[in-house]
């Protein structure tokens, strides 16, 4: 793995706004999806990135991508910030970053075939010179993903969810991109094919040198295919680490949480497994807690955690921690 | 401990203008007194629809149950009439579903959906029910159930709204609760939250649980008996310490290696099963497994094996189970 920094995230943030009356319009509140969040990602290095659902970790990803404009905050790609280039000069940009997505049924339109869908960033980006260049790299994207050629004229619906998740990763590969965001590639499908897909993105990856962000809420899966990982809480960062380090010495009280609450499908294991099992529920971000804004259901909160936010800072050797009491 | 309820052969087709969905075909289990079983499949093979057949809640057409008997309490629940269905269901019997926010009323307060059932098998006076509701949220840690009670489900979070759904299901004192991936539609903190819940509820008050769910995980923390189902039957049934450390039957096997485990040291490549379920209008000749088995045998491709004891305790549907080469293959 090349040490080199692909992508730069600086105080990312994505508000949307809530707006209030029929007539007359007017914005009455923020949703702070994503409050100020900075990480790097490595060339042909996995970041995986995990919290709950309302954490923001959809949003940061897609905040990357350029799919939604971030209120503030700088994204460096290849040393370009994305957030100030113009539609023309992203729509470049965007052949060489890509996405795959939770879900392979509503992400494949239904009224295309699968050559088609994985054809259509080939015709967009111009990456074909002739018919026949275009059939041919359709063909190899689809086998290069483990599907048949004769497939390409099948439409979505006589995929299984498995083939149809693989036909989003041959669609993400067609612009032969650099970096990939996995949206929770896998927890769509059933138990059995989870694995398909991992060792696919896993081959793929070596294969072409990519990089991902694979953002997930299964821990087990993130340990597995990350080299390091990144822990989100209602919009902002609370742990960075190299993978063995957070699963061995988690900092944060939130991701021992979350490595505590995982199930291990082993009753043995299970019966004498200390669980830490947090109380309450994810508060709204549309009033997230002041300071820490975990305190409200952290376990060894002090006075300070209500007090002022702690800054993310560095504990061991490629460790960041966001917590006053780690 | 004795037989709570008995299910014995029970079979759901579905007769679709693709075909017939063969979605239950021939399952037979037990549930004893305070026990909690654990059944555990992909989507599509048939765990939802064997409950929901047994709470005769299977809209016919297009289902069709076809033979079985759901023996509970020295009745067969396929056989009582409509009005002795509805005095078991959410009474002695209870379920919680999947979706928190889809199985509850938008337009009633949860005071309202809470007292309803109390009220209609509990001969409680309307005031009383609510009392009850209140405390009954309180139960399941809602914060100020008092007042909350008076609350409309769209003003509760997901977690909340499933803790509704499980004090609704406790209030009636049921001997079974059926929980219907009770945790799928939430996130891993509210997971451990909500199963420690049922676990020491169903503890206190002696009720049996069917816990249906396609995690692995989920099930070996709580359950006592584990039935694993695929394509439309239980392939292997024993206690959940057996099912985890002995499995006996391919898929089982399959699936326990296919799931990174955070307890054990990270794989270089995860184990898949290859292929993917059968479709249930067609299903393969001979064992339904077979296509994805690593160790098939060429019986399996002709016939379906039958669900055998294979150890102590211990059933599995498969040809080879005797010989478990599994144990010996890397």
């Amino acid at each position: 793995m090349e040490d080199r920094i692909l992508v730069d995230i600086k105080g990312l943030k994505m508000y949307f706004p809530v707006t209030s009356g029929i007539v007359w319009q007017h914005k009455v509140a923020d949703v702070k999806a994503v409050d100020g969040v900075s990480f790097f990602v490595r060339r042909g290095e996995t970041l995986g990135l995990v919290g709950e659902s309302g954490s923001g970790k959809t949003t940061t990803g897609r905040c990357i991508l350029q799919l939604y404009r971030p209120t503030a905050g700088q994204v460096f790609f290849e040393g370009k910030d994305l957030c100030t280039m113009k539609s023309g000069e992203l729509r470049h940009m965007r052949r060489k970053m890509q996405i795959i997505f939770q879900d392979p049924y509503s992400s494949l339109n239904p009224r295309m075939s699968c050559g088609a869908i994985v054809g259509e960033p080939i015709k967009i980006h111009k990456l074909a010179k002739t018919n026949t260049e275009y059939r041919d790299r359709v063909k190899e994207l689809l086998e290069t993903v483990g599907l048949n050629a004769y497939m390409a004229d099948r439409y979505p619906h006589e995929f299984s969810g498995g083939q149809r998740q693989r036909i989003g990763v041959a669609r993400a590969l067609a612009g032969d991109p650099d970096f990939i965001v996995c949206d929770e590639p896998v927890s769509a499908l059933d138990v059995s094919i989870q694995a398909q897909i991992i060792n696919l993105l896993e081959e793929l990856q070596a294969k072409f040198h990519l990089t991902y962000l694979f953002i997930a809420h299964d821990l087990a899966v993130v340990r597995h295919i990350s080299n390091r990982v990144a822990v989100m809480y209602l919009g902002k960062l609370h742990e960075v680490a190299d993978r063995d380090e957070i699963y061995a010495r988690p900092l944060h009280p939130y991701t021992k949480a979350l490595i505590s609450a995982a199930p291990i499908p082993d009753p043995k294991v299970e019966a004498t497994r200390e669980r830490i099992i947090l109380v309450g529920d994810i508060p709204s971000p549309l009033r997230p807690p002041p300071a820490c804004n975990f305190h409200t259901r952290c376990p060894i909160a002090i006075q300070v955690c209500r007090e002022k936010e702690p800054p993310l800072e560095q504990k061991a050797t490629d460790h960041w921690v966001a917590c006053w009491r780690a | 401990m004795t037989t709570l309820l008995q299910i014995k052969d029970l079979r759901t087709f579905f007769y679709t203008p693709e075909g017939v969905v063969r979605a239950v075909d021939g399952i037979s289990y037990d549930v004893k007194e305070g026990e909690t079983v654990g059944i555990v499949g992909e989507s599509g093979c048939g765990k939802s629809v064997s409950s929901l057949t047994m709470m005769r809640l299977i809209p016919q057409p297009p289902g069709k149950v076809l033979s079985g008997q759901v023996l509970f309490e020295g009745s067969d629940l396929l056989k009582v009439d409509e009005e002795e269905i509805r005095r078991i269901r959410g009474h002695k019997i209870a379920m919680v579903f999947q979706e928190p926010m889809t199985s509850l009323n938008p337009v009633l307060t949860l005071g309202d959906q809470l007292s309803e059932a109390m009220v209609l098998h509990l001969n409680m006076s309307k005031q009383a029910a609510w009392q009850r509701a209140a405390e009954l949220l309180d139960m399941v840690g809602i914060p100020d159930a008092g007042r909350r009670v008076q609350d409309y489900p769209h003003q509760f979070s997901g977690g909340m709204r499933q803790r509704a759904m499980i004090a609704m299901a406790l209030s009636c004192n049921p001997k079974l609760l059926i929980a219907d991936e009770p945790t799928t539609a939430v996130d891993v903190t509210i997971q451990a939250q909500l199963l420690e819940l049922i676990a020491r509820l169903s503890k206190e008050s002696k009720t049996a649980v069917i816990i249906i769910t396609h995690n692995l995980g989920v099930v070996a923390r709580y359950a006592d008996w584990v039935n694993v189902m695929y394509a439309g039957r239980i392939i292997e049934a024993a206690s959940a310490r057996d099912v985890y450390g002995d499995p006996q039957h391919p898929y089982t096997v399959g699936l326990l290696l296919s799931v990174p485990r955070l307890d054990e040291p990270r794989k270089v490549k995860l184990l898949p099963i290859e292929g993917s379920p059968p479709d249930l209008v067609a299903p393969p000749p001979g064992c339904y497994f077979h296509p994805r088995c690593r160790f098939r045998v060429d019986v399996c491709f002709r016939e379906y094996p039958p669900l055998e004891l294979v150890a102590n305790n211990h059933w599995s549907a498969c040809w080879v189970a005797k010989e478990a080469p599994w144990k010996t293959a890397s």
